[in-house]
């Protein structure tokens, strides 16, 4: 099996006196979905904040292709080419969908004025690659778009930065039967092109089609990572709701410890 | 691939069909400075009709010059309400700015150059206070200009001890208010360089990355944020870039009143505010241009001009000036309830 992208050995994350996430082993294969399943208040925000460099992890080792990292900021995230689209998200209304995809790392010439054509050029061709059709115009505003639709934005934002691993937080929570299809579909793309995909995903069905690898979290510890076709249905929903199912999970005596 | 048939990209084969209320709403929210031009036409057109004075070229001058001061300040005014901040001191700290530059001028000897730009410092220096009562206390900027507001005025009132200071006529700081004549139409230097202040700060937030981030900031911090934005730097350099405009006001208004005058800013905060809001720009942040504002500071002059030659009781002027910030408001309001 090739060897994981991304991986982080026994991270360990508190906001204050509350411990979110246990000695979290993770890791995040190129070519991959990873799945990260796990009930409401489970962690898995806050893994891929940390991930992202906007928490600090408290302890743990990262690695990024086989080398030792560390990422304390999301510049440190960007510059190794992991990039996230937020649960909540992160597309300003007002601005066009170019101007949302470049917002804080927007093209110039002379380093001072924008260069718009080819910002205007590299969303289209970056689109394209993800064979999005369903956008008209890429000036259009983004408050005129379908969840969808900004759900696609955000993803080509992300992927624009010739990024290596990229983490969708609940991309489809808000979208309707027709919109999920797509951007499920996209999710599958990115991972056919080589990069290594994080998939958050409370839909069971949907994470079992297209994942290739599931991480379980169950209050902030991993209670299993297996591999899609060797899992089902109940058995997620087992270590999602009891962070066990038969002979794999964490045992009981751990679990209690935590809740 | 069966994507055009497919109901994913369905949504996409259905035409979308607006109603014509929708398809206004929908021009408004994508060309913010099209209502206020439209007001500004039909205004001029009104008024043209009602008096034979209103379209001469001597009329028309008079009410640019008249307009020069507050439309300086509305350039500031508009990048602070850009970031969904407000700025209510900002016609007190150009006075201030405006008494530094004639004292040191007048009661110091300070050459007039030297004065001119230790008095922009001085703006600057208010932008700056305002910035970081704003970004670094998270004060609502609301409160904070309220305060400083009262401060500046009692600076100001000290500084100068109540008093007006007039510069002779050749002086330097009065510049801004010589007439250059282009035809039969005259205009002064002051007007000239409230126009540059409007190209130049218009192509900064159009044209610049840092414009964009003004405008992502004002409309969602948090997603501006996330983009990598330093959203509390942005704050601070609107606060800097409204003390710039202070400055230069200031000396705009130097060559209007023939010198300084501590009572003079009373109106200009609410005066340039209302040419803000009139020129279609957003109190909620992100969304607006500064040409709307001149537009908005004109639509004010020429309500005020062409009133006072129809004749009207001066009160009237401001009774129109009223219902036009709560006309422009509420078409705001409507305007930003755009959908998909
Ligand atoms: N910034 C924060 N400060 C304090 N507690 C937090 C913060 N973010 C998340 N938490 C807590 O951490 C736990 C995990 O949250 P989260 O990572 O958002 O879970 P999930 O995304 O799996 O639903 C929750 O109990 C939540 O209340
Ligand atoms: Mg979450």
């Amino acid at each position: 099996m090739t060897d994981p992208l991304l991986e982080l050995r026994s991270v360990n994350k508190s906001f204050g006196p509350v411990q979110v996430l246990h000695d979290v082993d993770f890791r995040v294969y190129p070519g991959q979905v990873t799945a990260l399943v796990g009930d409401n208040g489970a962690g898995k925000s806050t893994l891929v904040k940390t991930i992202a460099g906007i928490y600090r992890a408290d302890s743990g080792d990262f690695a990024f292709d086989g080398k030792p990292v560390t990422i304390h900021s999301p510049k440190e995230a960007a510059d190794l080419g992991i990039e996230v689209v937020y649960q909540d998200l992160a597309l300003c209304d007002n601005l066009d969908i170019v101007q949302n995809m470049f917002l804080g790392r927007e093209a110039t010439s002379g380093g001072v004025v924008l260069d718009e054509l080819t910002m205007e050029e590299r969303a289209r061709t970056t689109l394209a690659s993800l064979s999005v059709r369903t956008v008209k115009s890429v000036r259009q505003s983004v408050a005129s778009l379908s969840g969808g639709q900004r759900q696609t934005v955000a993803i080509a934002k992300a992927v624009l930065w010739n990024s290596r691993v990229v983490l969708l937080d609940e991309p489809t929570a808000a979208l309707g039967v027709a919109q999920t299809r797509q951007v499920l579909d996209l999710v599958r793309r990115l991972a056919d092109a080589g990069l290594g995909v994080v998939l958050i995903s409370h839909n069971m069905v949907d994470v079992l089609e297209v994942s290739d690898r599931i991480t379980a979290l169950y209050l902030g510890r991993v209670a299993a990572d297996l591999p899609a076709k060797e899992s089902n249905l109940s058995q997620i929903v087992e270590l999602i709701t009891a962070g066990r199912s038969g002979d794999i999970g964490i045992p009981a005596a751990t679990a209690a410890e935590s809740a | 691939m069966s994507e055009q048939t497919a109901p994913a990209s369905a949504e996409e084969l259905v035409p979308s069909r607006h109603s014509p209320a929708q398809r206004v709403q929908h021009l408004l929210h994508r060309n913010p400075a099209l209502s206020p031009l439209i007001v500004l036409v039909v205004a001029v057109l009104v008024f043209g009709v009602v008096s034979e004075n209103f379209l001469r070229p001597q009329s028309l001058s008079l009410l640019v010059q008249q307009m020069a001061v507050v439309g300086a300040l509305a350039v500031g005014q508009t990048v602070i309400v850009l970031t969904a901040g407000i700025d209510l001191s900002i016609g007190m700290a150009m006075v201030l700015s405006s008494l530094v530059m004639v004292k040191l001028n007048f009661d110091h000897g300070v050459p007039g150059p030297l004065a001119l730009l230790i008095g922009i410092a001085a703006g600057i220096l208010t932008g700056v206070v305002n910035g970081v009562l704003v970004t670094r206390i998270n004060l609502p900027p609301f409160i904070v200009t309220l305060g400083t507001f009262s401060i500046f005025t009692a600076v100001a009132l000290l500084y100068a001890a109540g008093q007006t200071t007039a510069l002779p006529d050749d002086s330097f700081l009065l510049w801004t208010g010589e007439t250059i004549r282009i035809g039969s139409v005259g205009i002064t230097w002051g007007v000239l360089l409230m126009l540059v202040l409007y190209a130049g700060v218009g192509f900064a937030l159009r044209n610049t990355a840092w414009g964009r981030h003004l405008y992502a900031t004002g409309d969602d911090r948090d997603a501006a944020e996330l983009a990598g934005i330093r959203t509390k730097r942005v704050l601070l350099s609107a606060y800097v870039v409204a003390g710039v405009t202070v400055g230069v006001a200031a000396w705009i208004l130097c060559g209007r009143v023939g010198g300084a005058d501590p009572n003079a800013g009373l109106n200009y905060n609410l005066m340039s505010i209302t040419a803000v809001v009139i020129g279609g720009t957003s109190l909620f942040g992100g969304r607006g241009l500064v040409i709307g504002s001149l537009l908005g500071a004109l639509i004010v002059q020429v309500f005020n001009s062409g009133l006072a030659l129809a004749g009207v009781d001066p009160n009237y002027q401001v009774l129109a000036t009223g219902i036009l910030v709560i006309l422009a408001v509420a078409v705001d309001q409507w305007i930003r309830r755009v959908k998909a």
